[in-house]
């Protein structure tokens, strides 16, 4: 088997509760895993910002100009240089196989995260998008986990969000439109969470229509 | 069956179209790419197509146990992975060795352009008035009598400093004079860049073209092209005349990805040169059954012979080396070297040991500075070595190609060691003596005992030394 990031033959680590365990099939190398480095208390218990104490400012903020529509948001790994690096060739290079060297991981959070039987939704991309990258990445995610999700939302324009400020990006236009209501509790599914206004636009348009709650599991905070 | 195992052991490039209609679009002219590296609207495409001026050929070959990537050749099977292909609703298997230039996807096809573009006839395209010596002059002669005939190979054996760019020169004008194409594949960057502009002032009038990674010129449209040997990925049967450089080196030597796309490159009528100063196990084996010709320029353009170099026996260099310092003989010879003009160079195995020696050294007050691969003040670092503002230069077997400085003594420390190669120690060593004005230079390999790689080094450079006398 050959690690999945760094292409390089994986040894297998023989200890004695791996020895009696039935061999597990590894995607990636120690070394490379040792650099998955999973976000570890303290956080922000609304958004997992990671090293941080209570809650975060951003999230202040939020609570403070709307009464927050976002019940919290879970991520597993936090955004840094390896993380980007590995984002950076799965979801623009395209690299779809690449994500499952967070499978094991995700999959345990998201056992551990109590959103397991809520309605899963995934952030629609929009067409253009997907055509060249050929995969929803949320949708990605979602198979991982071995959930099924719906998409009732519909993007008005397009994704091109990392080329504004942060600020501009916390007020923008709500990008989406809601298609279908829903009156379960859902969580939302995305990759990454930067400022969380993506999924609070949708948030919000759930909310309105009589959802009665709204949480969020990203991959990175 | 047999067929298949056959077609997939061997490289095959029978599925690239042998008709090659005459068309006007030099950008499209013997590539292969994707749909959307082709900047035309789906109606002029599909135009194209009409005309076979692009031909759609598929992207990847399936084989009941394997598949291969016609762009890159990859056939590992850890290199392939499937996907949820949303473009066309099926699971698709797609290439992963390549995709840094793109995604190369099992149900997308390649398209090929036609290579019928007719380049312009250039009648003196050559402005170079320097002379060439007797052995470059035979090799000159040789490489030109190869492009007039077309189909044939020659591998260049010159000495590190023997002036190999300039014996293309005329072989470049032979092939420009009949509007040939030609590629200059080199695995180094620097050294495309480095070309470009000397190229572009032997040959004023040529459009040349400089391709690498972040390269400003994209389009690969010109009949001369220098190019770094993964930016072959997206051409085929594009060129009459195909020139690599350094055929041993790394990436080339051991990826069989730039071997396949440098071979799909060529028109199957191409003449094929190979440059080299330290030619591999494989070559040499060919070079003896006569199966590869080949052209020696054993003496440097200056005429002087390659600087040999001393081994000399130094039983504790290990013990000093874990602690970070050098063997007082050596501290010694370099407290001696130091009183001379010439600069030092000096290689030791490891990048971490480079750091130390350097450090070991600063402390004794010497001006000195160490290069590694990834350091991003490399450029800038070499640089200030050339132009003299420090004396000791501290590096590993990258700096062993490629980088010259005119006046510098070379000192291998731990030569014994694996990552010096007979080819490293070669090149190390033809680091000494490239100026005219200074054509000799100290060579050290300093050993706890000696190897087959160095005593084959100095062999090679000892035989290099005799064949140039002789002629
Ligand atoms: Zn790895
Ligand atoms: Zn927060
Ligand atoms: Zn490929
Ligand atoms: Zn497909």
């Amino acid at each position: 088997m050959r690690c999945l990031s760094c292409h390089t033959e994986i040894i297998p680590e023989v200890t004695w509760s791996t020895f009696w365990k039935p061999p597990t099939k590894d995607v990636a190398c120690l070394l490379c895993m040792e650099k998955l480095n999973e976000i570890s208390e303290p956080f922000c218990p609304q958004c997992h910002r990671p090293d941080h104490k209570g809650v975060c400012k951003d999230c202040q903020l939020w609570e403070k100009t709307h009464t927050d529509v976002l019940e919290r948001n879970v991520s597993v790994f936090p955004y840094n240089e390896f993380h980007k690096d590995i984002v950076a060739r799965w979801k623009y290079r395209g690299d779809y196989v690449l994500v499952d060297i967070y499978k094991e991981t995700i999959q345990r959070k998201w056992s551990a995260s109590g959103f397991k039987g809520m309605q899963v939704i995934h952030v629609p991309l929009s067409e253009e998008r997907i055509q060249e990258r050929g995969f929803n990445q949320a949708e990605a995610i979602i198979g991982l986990l071995g959930e099924r999700s719906i998409s009732p939302f519909e993007r008005t324009h397009s994704e091109k969000q990392s080329k504004r400020g942060k600020r501009d990006r916390m007020y923008s236009k709500n990008p989406f439109q809601l298609i279908e209501a829903t009156s379960k509790p859902v969580v939302l599914v995305d990759d990454i969470y930067t400022t969380g206004r993506t999924i609070r636009h949708m948030a919000a348009l759930l909310k309105e229509t009589g959802c009665p709650s709204v949480s969020s599991f990203t991959i990175f905070r | 069956m047999f067929k298949t195992v056959k077609k997939y052991l061997q490289k095959d490039f029978s599925w690239i179209p042998s008709e090659n209609p005459t068309h006007s679009y030099p950008s499209l002219t013997g590539k292969l790419l994707l749909r959307h590296e082709i900047p035309l609207e789906d109606e002029i495409v599909d135009h194209l197509i009409a005309q076979t001026i692009l031909t759609k050929v598929t992207s990847i070959e399936s084989y009941p146990w394997a598949y291969r990537c016609r762009r890159c050749g990859n056939t590992k099977s850890y290199m392939f992975a499937k996907m949820p292909h949303a473009t066309c609703g099926q699971t698709c298997v797609y290439c992963r060795f390549c995709i840094q230039m793109g995604r190369v996807v099992a149900c997308e096809p390649l398209y090929y352009g036609s290579s019928g573009f007719e380049w312009p006839l250039h009648e003196h395209p050559c402005q170079w008035k320097g002379e060439l010596t007797v052995h470059q002059q035979k090799a000159a002669d040789e490489l030109v009598a190869l492009v007039r005939t077309g189909k044939g190979e020659k591998l260049v054996w010159a000495v590190c400093g023997a002036g190999k760019t300039e014996i293309l020169f005329r072989s470049i004008t032979e092939a420009l004079k009949n509007g040939k194409r030609i590629c200059l594949a080199t695995p180094r960057t620097d050294v495309v860049r480095e070309l470009l502009p000397r190229l572009q002032k032997s040959f004023p009038k040529v459009n040349i073209q400089a391709l690498y990674g972040d390269s400003p010129d994209k389009a690969g449209d010109a009949p001369f092209i220098i190019a770094t040997t993964h930016q072959l990925l997206r051409f085929a049967h594009a060129f009459d005349v195909m020139v690599i450089d350094e055929v041993d080196a790394f990436p080339f030597h051991n990826d069989a990805s730039l071997h396949y796309a440098s071979e799909r490159a060529a028109k199957p009528q191409a003449s094929m040169i190979y440059l080299t100063a330290t030619p591999r196990k494989k070559q040499k084996r060919r070079i003896r059954s006569k199966d590869l010709p080949v052209v020696f320029i054993p003496q440097r353009f200056h005429g002087h012979p390659l600087p040999v170099p001393q081994l000399k026996l130094t039983p504790a260099l290990h013990r000093y080396l874990q602690k970070a310092e050098l063997h007082p003989k050596i501290l010694q010879q370099i407290a001696h070297q130091q009183q001379t003009p010439r600069q030092l160079l000096l290689f030791l195995p490891s990048v971490k040991m480079a750091e130390q020696i350097a450090e070991y050294l600063k402390e004794r007050n010497y001006e000195v500075r160490s290069v590694h691969a990834e350091d991003r003040g490399r450029a800038g670092k070499i640089q200030a070595f050339r132009k003299k503002e420090y004396r000791v230069l501290v590096t590993t077997t990258i700096l062993e190609r490629g980088v010259t400085f005119p006046s510098v003594d070379v000192y291998v420390i731990d030569a014994g060691h694996v990552v010096f190669d007979e080819a490293a120690l070669v090149q190390i060593a033809g680091r000494a003596g490239r100026s005219p004005d200074d054509p000799k230079g100290d060579v050290i390999f300093y050993h706890v005992g000696k190897t087959d790689e160095m005593l084959d080094a100095v062999d090679s450079i000892h035989y290099m030394n005799r064949l140039g006398r002789k002629l």
